[in-house]
């Protein structure tokens, strides 16, 4: 049992790195550019997509990959350039509709070039086994642990980034004030599309990484946008922290919160009950965190904004 | 039969002849799900059909074929304006293509007090196998529970007697279940319940691992699926513990999307592509020459469903009119199939033989899902006595 | 100086604005009489069926219009209440109860009183947060309808007759539409009613700048929720039409896209217009019907025309009009081009 509470605690960390490259995108083009993005998912699914093709004529994963985030960040330069700059300066209702409307053609688009059916990408051979932690108790998929891996650099890396560089001073002074960094002399607009692209590097990032564990398929950029969203909420919109924080809070819920759901209520009803039980709470359980945080601190837990 | 037939529904047609004018075309309703991440498989049910209209040289019987597609984008509430347009305004003659058992209930009412014909080429929901059976409705495919019974039954037979088991969380995810139980009577190491559209199932691969089952059962329709094999496979469980699904998690489309992780997945089916017979070598050859894929079960439906539908208009002369005549057609006819034959209960579902697949590395390197052997004869499924038809 | 929600810029002052002139009402009334009949005439059932559809989605977009447009409450979520709504009728009539007089305003209770609820929390955050916390109350209903089995999960929850009106048999195409008439007829009315109010006003006025309406006194917050609970409630009764309509209800009515596709109505009807709401409906459906008919790539068309509309029109179509209008009066299109470019500054 206690290997079992372990283990899914790997999981939840792996997940919640994931997230967390979604999230950091996100909440970095919400706070610094005060832009809600329904599409973020969208380059996240364009992402996995190209890795996928690559990966088809290639033949080898980590090149796909780094050509997927260089293809993935220049169509999110294009994007900034010809439309979410524009987008920028207009209401919320403007960025939801429009961002909702790129979600559909993102979608379409995919359908009409790559077609209906899904894609594949293979994970690096030498990475398809589990290893053996504890001899016959805990064993985990070597490229889960790979997953974990980058996800922590890549958060030690934007740490660095947003706190030690000139360029992360830019940053945090944009998502604290936007008008008062502009005044004081940030170049604000090279800054938006430094950050857009960079959220867009990170997506493909996430989408080729999770493609040899998920269905590369339209519309997958949707299942993960909901969560991502509910991660920078409850930490706080253009927090860095805060979504490294609520990323893995929510990793956590999802995967220990469920197990022991399902364990708790197994002790109360018969099994088939507490799985079905269990698992329609543990889906419930996010959305009621992110209320209660809400409720008690509605700038999230770790607002950017002074 | 099938002679006697012919001469009953021609001389049907004369004595009709003065009163009832028959048409020289026939329309066809094909709403299916083309948008969104689950549009593989309608194209799929589409891309068979069209390839049987054009093997038929675009006509059903002696009537020309008017086909109307439209898609349902897996929305119940889009469905049923398709199917009110189907009805009411196109007033086509026969409507297929559904995907979804959900879009299906939601459709269904329509085209039943129009009194249109459906022919289901996928969805075959237990409502309309059982008490709500309608003479309106054939199903050229199986019912849903079909391919869990028949694992079932081969798992049981098998020998394996400590089985896990998984399924989305929501009703048909619990009814496909209970169909794989209701032919495995053995010890069940752990029923799991995910979420409906879940992405990672780490949690769920690590509790069946802790309860050591021999076997493990999944019913994880669509991306689900794939999402779950992909991470089964790297979690190195393949070997351990074997995996089992129904047919549509081992198809073409799955073995594009996964690729070598899948070998060691075995899966049951009512047709697999090496079927020898003429009209699936050419089904198979053409289908691959035409859309550049081989076609998976949900085309082979596709193909069924236009074939049955020449077969009836055939066999009533192209009097498509007389309602009577043409469902005792549908109902009776032996219409050409891929899977080499089937017939319908008196639900208007197929009884036919279910086979067991496995995905295999070939000598060449791909990978296919290739047939191992025949687990069922003319099964038919649970809700037929329920049905007074 | 806020160009973000209607057409406060279009004419002196934004209390007056968003009202219907009676003959445009009266115009928009006997076309709403006469297309049925019309249809009826020519034994094109499916076109009656279809304006009833209008119509409930026009009631649903409405409803948001109160919250959206004129409340400046960025809803996210109204598929919820459009659920609810729809989910009552329909467990209702699985228990047995299908009077119309005990049920619809049963759908309507509670849908307000989700709506309360949820209005209770969100209201208490502003702008993206407001947005995304409305999202994750729907999600939470969505996930409550698909897999709880007593509500029939992803398959829904099927009605077996329409429901009954004491003298009036609901199953005929006819009838029904005009049973949708007359009940959105008096929501709108309604609607009339309550936005040329002081309420009303004070919505806007809440929109347009809070701080100040907090300093003189008004109540914000409760007035906020009062109109949110409102719009929740009318998006209800338009989601029991839709059950009756549809014979059914299923997770889809609850699923955020739909909440998106409400949005859109109304953005593209025109948000803080009288008659966007309609408008919107209208346009959407007719569109939809005419380019998915000939197309499988709505959406694509859907999308490049969305996009279209936010970059040219970013209040819909209905401000076009007034657009066009501008044209004859030139310092109305002095303002209404200054208006629109003009950056917004102060969050």
């Amino acid at each position: 049992m206690g290997y079992l509470i372990i283990e899914q605690m790997l999981n939840g960390l792996q997940y919640g790195l994931m997230l967390f490259l979604l999230a950091a995108g996100l909440t970095l083009v919400f706070g610094i550019m005060d832009l809600i993005n329904l599409a973020h998912g969208s380059l996240y699914m364009i992402g996995a997509f190209l890795a996928a093709t690559f990966f088809q004529m290639l033949g080898s994963f980590f090149p796909a990959l780094l050509l997927a985030i260089v293809a993935t960040a220049f169509i999110g330069f294009i994007l900034e350039r010809l439309l979410y700059r524009k987008l920028q300066t207009m209401s919320h209702l403007s960025q939801v509709l429009a961002t909702f409307a790129l979600i559909l053609i993102a979608n379409e688009s995919i359908k009409i070039i790559f077609g209906a059916q899904p894609l594949m990408i293979s994970m690096p051979s030498g990475l398809s086994r589990a290893i053996e932690i504890v001899p016959d108790e805990l064993y985990y998929p070597a490229y889960r642990l790979l997953i974990i891996g980058v996800g922590f650099a890549v958060a030690i890396g934007l740490y660095l980034l947003v706190n030690k560089t000139r360029t992360g001073m830019w940053m945090r002074a944009g998502a604290s004030n936007r008008e008062m960094a502009a005044v004081m002399g940030v170049r604000i607009k090279p800054l938006f599309t430094l950050v857009f692209v960079l959220g867009a590097a990170l997506c493909a990032l996430a989408g080729a990484l999770l493609g040899p564990l998920l269905a590369v398929t339209i519309g997958m950029g949707e299942s993960i946008l909901i969560p991502a969203f509910q991660v920078i909420v409850i930490g706080g919109i253009g927090s860095m922290r805060g979504a490294l924080i609520g990323s893995l809070l929510v990793g956590m819920i999802d995967t220990v919160g469920k197990l022991l759901l399902v364990l708790g209520l197994g002790f109360i009803t018969d099994p088939t009950n507490a799985g079905t039980l269990g698992s329609t709470l543990a889906s419930l359980s996010i959305s009621v965190l992110m209320v209660a945080v809400l409720y008690f601190r509605p700038q999230g837990l770790f607002p950017a904004r002074g | 039969m099938h002679k006697k037939h012919l001469l009953a529904a021609s001389l049907a047609a004369i004595l009709a002849a003065g009163t009832v004018q028959a048409a020289d075309s026939i329309k066809v309703g094909m709403m299916t799900t083309l948008s969104g991440p689950a549009a593989g498989l309608g194209v799929d049910i589409r891309d068979g059909f069209n390839l049987a209209v054009k093997h038929l040289g675009g006509n059903f019987g002696d009537l020309t074929t008017e086909i109307i597609i439209s898609d349902d984008a897996q929305n119940p509430e889009t469905a049923r304006q398709i199917a009110e347009r189907f009805t009411l305004r196109d007033r086509v003659d026969v409507a297929t293509g559904v995907v979804f058992s959900n879009i299906m209930l939601a459709v269904g009412p329509s085209f039943f007090e129009s009194e249109t014909f459906y022919i289901s080429a996928n969805a075959g929901p237990s409502e309309y196998a059982g008490a709500e059976c309608n003479p309106y409705f054939f199903n050229v495919a199986w019912q849903n529970d079909n391919m869990h019974e028949a694992m079932g039954k081969h798992v049981a037979s098998e020998g394996f007697k400590k089985v896990a088991l998984l399924a989305p969380n929501y009703p048909a995810g619990i009814d496909a279940l209970n169909g794989f139980k209701r032919f495995y009577q053995g010890d069940v190491a752990v029923e799991l319940y995910s979420r409906l559209g879940q992405l990672d199932y780490a949690t769920e691969i690590a509790q069946i691992r802790q309860t050591r089952p021999d076997a493990l059962y999944i019913f994880l329709p669509g991306g689900m699926g794939i999402n779950f094999i992909k991470q089964y496979a790297s979690s190195g469980m393949m070997n351990r513990t074997p995996l089992f699904a129904p047919g549509f998690s081992g198809d073409e489309d799955f073995v594009n999307a996964i690729g070598a992780d899948m070998v060691g997945l075995f899966n049951t089916s009512h047709w697999y592509r090496e079927m020898d017979n003429d009209l699936n070598q050419r089904f198979v050859t053409d289908f691959q020459g035409d859309y550049g894929r081989l076609p998976t079960l949900y085309a082979s439906q596709g193909y069924d469903a236009a074939m049955l539908i020449d077969a009836a208009v055939r066999a009533v002369d192209g009097n498509i009119e007389d309602k009577d005549a043409f469902r005792e057609a549908l109902r009776s006819v032996d219409a050409p199939t891929v899977r080499g034959s089937y017939t319908f209960g008196n639900n208007h579902y197929p009884i036919q033989n279910y086979y067991l697949r496995e995905v295999v590395r070939e000598d060449d390197g791909t990978v296919r899902n290739r047939f191992v052997t025949e687990v069922m004869t003319d099964h038919q499924d649970a809700y037929a006595k329920d049905c007074n038809m | 100086m806020m160009n973000r929600f209607g057409p406060s810029h279009v004419k002196n002052t934004p209390l007056n604005t968003g009202l219907p002139n009676p003959w445009s009402a009266i115009l928009v009334a006997v076309l709403l009489v006469t297309f049925p009949l019309a249809m009826s005439y020519m034994g094109e059932d499916f076109y009656i069926g279809m304006g009833s559809r209008i119509l409930i989605m026009a009631l649903a977009a409405t409803a948001l219009n109160l919250a959206l447009g004129y409340g400046g409450m960025i809803s996210l979520g109204h598929a919820a209440f459009l659920g609810i709504g729809g989910y009552t009728v329909a467990i209702l009539a699985k228990a047995g109860l299908v009077s119309a007089l005990l049920v619809f305003p049963l759908a309507i209770l509670m849908a307000s009183f989700a709506a309360f609820l949820i209005g209770l929390i969100s209201l208490r955050t502003k702008g993206v947060y407001f947005i995304m916390i409305t999202l994750a109350f729907a999600e939470v209903f969505y996930y409550l309808a698909i897999s709880l089995p007593n509500f029939g999960g992803d398959d829904g929850l099927p009605l077996r007759t329409r429901s009954s009106v004491p003298g009036i048999r609901l199953d005929n195409a006819l009838t029904f539409y005009f049973f949708v008439l007359l009940l959105s007829g008096l929501a709108i009315v309604l609607m009339y009613r309550l936005v040329s109010s002081r309420f009303g006003r004070a919505v806007v006025a809440i929109r347009e700048n809070e701080k100040r309406m907090a300093a003189i006194g008004y109540p914000v917050y409760r007035i906020q929720l009062m109109a949110f609970t409102l719009s929740g409630g009318l998006a209800g009764l338009a989601g029991a039409l839709l059950a009756n309509l549809n014979m059914s209800v299923t997770p889809h009515m609850l699923d955020w896209h739909q909440s998106g596709i409400l949005i859109v109505m109304v953005i593209l009807g025109g948000s803080g217009y009288f008659w966007g709401g309609l408008t919107g409906a209208a346009l959407f459906l007719i569109l939809e019907e005419v380019i998915a008919d000939h197309t499988e790539h709505w959406n694509l068309f859907l999308g490049a025309m969305l996009l279209f509309i936010v970059l040219a029109a970013p209040n819909g179509v209905m401000s076009l009009r007034d657009r066009v209008l501008g044209l004859f009066n030139r310092s109305g299109s002095n303002a209404d081009s200054k208006g629109s470019s003009e950056q917004e500054v102060n969050k």
